[in-house]
């Protein structure tokens, strides 16, 4: 756009030797557009604002929590309870890696194969009726495929699979994250797949090659680092869920440290949601271990924004790698 | 039909052609598995919908409207979502009038008018990823600066927003859906041929008159599409408002007060009503009350989502 303006605004000498006639309009239109430029500009520095508002109010309330506890307190593989002082983010990290994991292993070969079905296999009227089906599971609130992890995935899979499994689990949750997750990895690595010029197809196609093998050789490799972005968004979103592990995962308030995902545990997002549910007691006064509690919330929230934040970025340099080789 | 279905189908019988009638069983049974995988998550969705309505549908043939019309109760059989559905309508009415003008006009900036450099793709770059921010973050956002910052003023009185009110929870799940508001305004907006200003721009208007009577009436089905999906988004999110305090318990005093008061003291949103429910979902009453919750909840979801794909497939445009 920038060039286009420069065009219309550069006053350009008349051939025949006479002053230019300024196109600009009157004075009042040229106004108008200072005005609207200025009010465009404010909402843009709104949504920087917003940034610099999340980084500043994690990185402050974190930086007062790190100094207001000993440090082997951290992390001793104990248990998670903000509320007695005991604050080891062992328990919290384990228990994110072996939901994020779980989801992972539903989400994968459901997204992926729903993917490359669509991709290549559906004939355009069942990917018609099928691609909405995908939009509107991922507009599932979290909240329902929670109660759906107690009502259903809890008792009838993880306890039918193993009798030894909680009411309550780890697990049961994994599996309701990674229903969640699915329609992202199927969505994003579907458009990789798409991506992949028809002219690939046909050459392999031209050379003999079956339908499997010019998907798993051919078609494929050639969208990998789409499939990659895939997992890699999925994995940044199953770490950031928060309602499906509060309400499957079964521990509340506090945790102890474990690394069997047929027990109750805990996340880091459920650890800050059901910490949350009652900061009116937990921010007391100040320098009391209740304030460590409030401030603990924040530096939760600290790890999960980098976390979260370096794998979008590593993600949608994978989109961007794909988007520019095609 | 677009161009890659038809080669598409000319390939399918090209390929027949040259197979004959020959069965080839690793790729039958590739392709079952592919199917299969598709099928499951659909599996699942429709389980889900037919659980949750089976359990559900009691709650409404028994009570009719009394479900929506009753507030929260500790008495199961009395307890409705009225103040559920206030708090949920007032916080979408509090996200349209924040998120969709401050995401609309960020993208319309962005596409429009941005100078080409160095800052402005730190910008969009920083607008994508606050977009994958986990929501609960936001919450946090939100109660360190509209409960704590904006809610006690100097004298640690109640500030502007009142603390743990519905203005602070609004204004959260407006920043929350602010980047999805930028990103498919944006793409909407994208989407508008170039020939189209650079006609305009020939017979002498002026940048914000192209932009407002070509650009965003040509844009506005897509812009539409995006901020319905974003509201959708808004309406089903529980996280971030535990963090802002919208309220959970079984009593509740919002029925009680006036209009405007009903904005500056506790308040309940659905979500957070489902996941105070299923909390204590160990009788059966609790599931089916639960579940009926889920239906409403789901309802409206469901409608704005359908609405959305509707809008993009009625006004989609090919250039």
């Amino acid at each position: 756009m920038g060039d286009m303006t420069s065009v219309i605004d550069a006053p350009s000498p008349s051939p025949l030797g006479e002053p230019a006639v300024d196109l600009r309009g009157n004075s009042r239109r040229r106004w108008r557009e200072t005005r609207v430029k200025v009010v465009l500009l404010f909402s843009v520095g709104i949504t920087l604002a917003i940034s610099v508002a999340i980084i500043a109010s994690l990185l402050g309330q974190s930086i007062d929590f790190i100094n207001s506890i000993p440090l082997d307190n951290l992390w001793n593989f104990d248990q998670w309870a903000p509320r007695i002082g005991d604050f080891d983010i062992a328990t919290l990290f384990v228990g994110s890696l072996l939901v994020t994991a779980i989801a992972m292993i539903i989400a994968t070969p459901l997204g992926l194969g729903a993917a490359i079905y669509l991709s290549e296999y559906a004939s355009p009227r069942v990917r018609r009726i099928f691609k909405p089906f995908l939009e509107v599971m991922a507009g599932i609130p979290s909240i329902v495929l929670g109660f759906f992890a107690i009502a259903w995935i809890g008792p009838e899979i993880v306890q039918k699979l193993f009798s030894d499994a909680s009411a309550f689990s780890l697990a049961a949750a994994g599996i309701g994250v990674g229903l969640l997750v699915t329609p992202l990895v199927a969505s994003v690595s579907e458009d990789a797949l798409r991506a992949v010029p028809l002219s690939l197809r046909e050459a392999s196609y031209g050379l003999g090659a079956r339908k499997l093998t010019t998907v798993t050789r051919i078609i494929f490799p050639a969208a990998i680092s789409g499939v990659v972005a895939a997992m890699i968004l999925g994995i940044s979103r199953a770490i950031g869920e928060t309602m499906i592990v509060t309400l499957a995962a079964g521990a509340y308030g506090e945790a102890n440290f474990t690394t069997n995902p047929l027990d109750v545990g805990m996340t880091v997002t459920s650890g800050i949601a059901t910490l949350a549910s009652g900061t009116d007691q937990v921010a007391g006064g100040a320098g009391t271990a209740a304030s460590s509690a409030y401030n603990s919330l924040f530096f939760l929230g600290l790890l999960l924004f980098i976390v979260t934040f370096l794998l979008n970025v590593v993600g949608e340099s994978f989109v961007r790698r794909i988007r520019e080789r095609y | 039909m677009s161009t890659p279905d038809i080669a598409i189908s000319q390939r399918i019988t090209t390929q027949r052609a040259l197979r004959g009638r020959k069965v080839d069983p690793a790729n039958i049974i590739f392709e079952i598995a592919l199917i299969l995988s598709l099928l499951t998550s659909l599996g699942f969705v429709i389980l889900l919908l037919a659980t949750v309505f089976s359990d559900g549908v009691g709650v409404f043939q028994e009570r009719g409207f009394g479900f929506f019309t009753s507030n929260l109760s500790r008495i199961p059989e009395q307890a409705g979502i009225a103040q559920a559905l206030f708090g949920s309508a007032a916080l979408a009415v509090i996200v349209v009038l924040v998120a969709f003008p401050l995401g609309i006009t960020t993208a319309v900036y962005l596409e429009e008018y941005a100078p080409d450099n160095k800052f402005m793709t730190l910008v969009r770059l920083n607008i994508r990823n606050l977009a994958g921010v986990p929501s609960v973050v936001y919450g946090l956002l939100g109660l360190a600066v509209f409960v704590k910052l904006l809610g006690t003023d100097m004298a640690g009185g109640t500030g502007i927003t009142g603390g743990r009110t519905i203005i602070s929870g609004g204004l959260t799940l407006s920043v929350l859906v602010l980047p999805i508001v930028v990103i498919t305004s944006s793409e909407a907006l994208r989407a508008v041929p170039a020939s189209l200003r650079e006609g305009a721009y020939g017979v002498g208007a002026t940048k914000w008159e192209v932009t407002k009577k070509l650009v965003l009436p040509n844009a506005l089905p897509g812009i539409l599409t995006g901020t319905v999906l974003s509201l959708s988004r808004a309406i089903g999110e529980t996280a971030p408002l535990i963090l802002v305090g919208a309220f959970y318990g079984t009593f509740f005093t919002t029925g009680d007060t006036g209009t405007l008061g009903k904005f500056t003291t506790t308040y309940t949103a659905l979500p957070q009503v489902i996941y105070q429910w299923a909390t204590e979902a160990q009788s059966e009453f609790n599931v089916e009350l639960t579940s009926a919750a889920i239906c409403v909840l789901i309802g409206l979801t469901f409608v704005a989502n359908i609405a959305a794909i509707l809008l993009r497939n009625r006004y989609e445009k090919r250039w």
